[in-house]
């Protein structure tokens, strides 16, 4: 766990004093990610870096796992914390087992220690250790050297990340690899994490909490679904883009939108049975057929079933996807906007039909959040025109 | 194709134009005269490498250290008005330097080792401060956000990264320093400039050469060694010449 307590920076600059972070105070809960959001000079790097006092606080103090780090020496302090920044910072003069190894070596680790645990780390950031030990830095891509900085700060097992930018400086493709690798190693690692970003699909992404900065100050500290849902203010909301809600898509999964009332015919069945089923269930278009293993096969549309006799395994159309339960509704949607579809089955893991998914039901859920918030602060104003 | 065809025109020559020298050589008797000063030769050189090693190492001790405390951040307000004085030091002529130094150590070796120490300080000092000063400061960020103290910062991470652009300053220092050692028979500390000073004194050409050419090999050794002790020892990762 990190607690920041009135944590507070002030510059003194030749125009006079300048208040970089102005008492901060967030908690960061054990095995939680929690992202500080910004412009750029609004106190999240500052506020990051008093942590591990690269950036030695004015007043306030720094909490670990419960403890005062005020009296702490600084060198024991950042040995306990891991740090990733966004220039990477390898050492150039070093092979990459000595760039991992070092915070290892400083602690007095044993050689054969650190050398298994080297091993180890690679094998974690998914790179070949034999490949790549012995290389230096400079052979390597921007990619790979950012996955040994990460290594780098997670090698002596610290409970506690700070990580600067980490993975601003790479290109979009290979950044969105290494934020699925990092997560997914997150899953078992389960740090705490300080996490500084400027980029809000990042933060999304990424963290579990998210804290929006602005000039020094701390202005909301919430999960990134409450962000979007309800932001505290304008300049937050103008932070998160005019399109929040759709950012919204990404955090929400079918299985929490999904309604598994879905009626299908089977390849035996008349058209007369799936058109009485399409108006039994006030389906508009179509009606989805299945196999015996209840796997989609095709799709009876209204129009066919009306006008043509005969068994729905003759006169099917394709079924335009399918989505699963893990799926996020960013994909889902876009499936539907390219499909033209207003619903899209829902299948299991073993590709059974399940339930399915509407936009009447995404919008609905997405814009449940909304019109609770609109409530919320419409109530006090009737109150106080009372 | 042509560019390879101008080489071996060239190289060729060169071997015809050495060929030439040497029968010329030869047939005027220099060949003789030069193998009647070999002992002197053979006695001078060493003389003169012990000066250059004697004021070069004592050079190299100082200016190292120094480069080092000036580039420490709690100097920085000094560093760059301390590097000045020691600039204004190189711009006196290195003659004027032995000059000075016999009137206040009187003649002989000490004096002459005082003078070409002063002479090779500054270009060591000046590449040591410049190569620690030049160390990415991404680097000390994350050498200190990792918890290295200071001396491990500059053990593992400065000085390592900074190794080329040292290296590189002694080797033009030293070089320089060879050089410059004939100066020193003018205060009575021998060397090869004894040749060379009587050869200009007795209108001997050849005696001057004696010295000359020596000296000549002595600074293009030195600079081969120490370019090879460089990529020895600068590790990879950092050596632009093993890259």
């Amino acid at each position: 766990m990190i607690e920041l307590d009135n944590l507070t920076k002030v510059f003194d600059t030749p125009k006079g004093a300048v208040v970089a972070a102005d008492h901060i105070s967030m908690k960061v809960p054990s095995g939680e990610i929690c992202i500080l959001l910004g412009p750029s000079g609004c106190g999240k790097t500052t506020t990051l870096k008093m942590i591990n006092r690269i950036v030695q606080p004015t007043s306030g103090k720094v909490f670990i796992n419960g403890e005062d780090t005020t009296g702490m020496n600084t060198q024991d302090l950042r040995r306990n914390i891991g740090y990733v920044i966004q220039q990477i910072g390898l050492f150039p003069n070093m092979t990459i087992e000595e760039n991992i190894t070092v915070v290892p070596q400083l602690l007095g680790w044993h050689k054969a220690r650190y050398r298994e645990r080297a091993r180890e780390l690679m094998a974690m950031i998914s790179m070949e250790p034999d490949a790549f030990l012995k290389r230096f830095p400079s052979e390597l891509s921007g990619g790979q050297q950012q996955r040994i900085g990460v290594a780098r700060a997670l090698a002596a097992d610290p409970p506690v990340m700070l990580m600067d930018e980490p993975f601003g400086a790479i290109d979009p493709i290979n950044r969105a690899v290494i934020q699925d690798e990092f997560l997914k190693m997150q899953q078992e690692l389960k740090k705490t994490i300080m996490f500084v970003s400027h980029d809000i699909d990042e933060a999304i992404k990424m963290g579990d909490r998210v804290a929006i900065f602005r000039e020094g100050k701390l202005v909301q500290h919430a999960s990134p679904d409450d962000l979007l849902a309800a932001p505290k203010n304008a300049f937050v909301e103008s932070f998160l883009g005019e399109d929040r809600a759709l950012k919204r898509l990404n955090l929400v999964k079918v299985h929490e939108v999904v309604s598994d009332e879905i009626a299908t015919v089977s390849p035996g069945d008349t058209l007369e049975t799936a058109l009485a089923r399409i108006d039994d269930y006030g389906y508009q278009n179509a009606i989805l057929m299945v196999n015996d293993q209840r796997q989609p096969v095709g799709l009876i549309t209204r129009a066919k079933a009306r006008t043509t006799k005969g068994y729905c395994r003759d006169h099917y159309e394709n079924v335009p996807g399918t989505v699963t339960l893990d799926d996020d509704l960013r994909k889902v949607a876009s499936l539907m906007f390219s499909q033209d579809a207003t619903w899209l089955p829902c299948v299991d893991d073993d590709g059974r039909v399940c339930g399915q998914i509407t936009q009447r039901a995404m919008t609905h859920h997405l814009g449940s959040r909304f019109r609770a918030r609109e409530a919320a602060t419409r109530n006090p104003d009737s109150a106080v025109k009372e | 194709m042509p560019i390879q065809s101008l080489k071996g025109a060239l190289r060729a020559l060169l071997l015809v134009t050495i060929f030439f020298a040497g029968v010329w050589s030869q047939s005027t008797g220099v060949i003789d005269d030069f193998i009647f000063y070999l002992p002197d030769v053979q006695y001078l050189a060493v003389q003169h490498l012990w000066l250059t090693v004697i004021s070069g190492s004592l050079a190299i001790l100082a200016a190292i250290p120094l480069g080092i405390v000036l580039s420490r951040p709690s100097m920085t307000r000094w560093a760059e008005s301390l590097m000045q004085v020691l600039n204004v030091g190189t711009t006196i002529p290195t003659l004027a330097v032995l000059a000075l130094s016999m009137s206040f150590l009187g003649i002989g070796t000490v004096p002459a080792v005082f003078g070409l120490f002063v002479a090779t300080l500054l270009p060591i000092t000046r590449n040591t401060y410049t190569g620690l000063k030049g160390v990415d400061p991404a680097l000390m960020e994350a050498a200190a956000g990792i918890g290295m103290s200071s001396n491990q910062r500059l053990l593992r991470v400065e000085l390592p990264n900074a190794l080329y652009v040292i290296f590189a300053g002694m080797r033009t220092a030293l070089t320089i320093n060879v050089g410059t050692v004939p100066l020193a028979f003018l205060i009575g500390a021998g060397g090869l400039g004894e040749l060379i000073f009587t050869g200009i004194d007795l209108y001997d050409p050849v005696m001057m050469l004696a010295g000359a050419i020596p000296t000549a090999l002595l600074a293009i050794i030195v600079d081969a060694l120490i370019a090879t002790v460089a990529y020895l020892v600068v590790p990879r990762g950092v050596n632009p010449s093993r890259a």
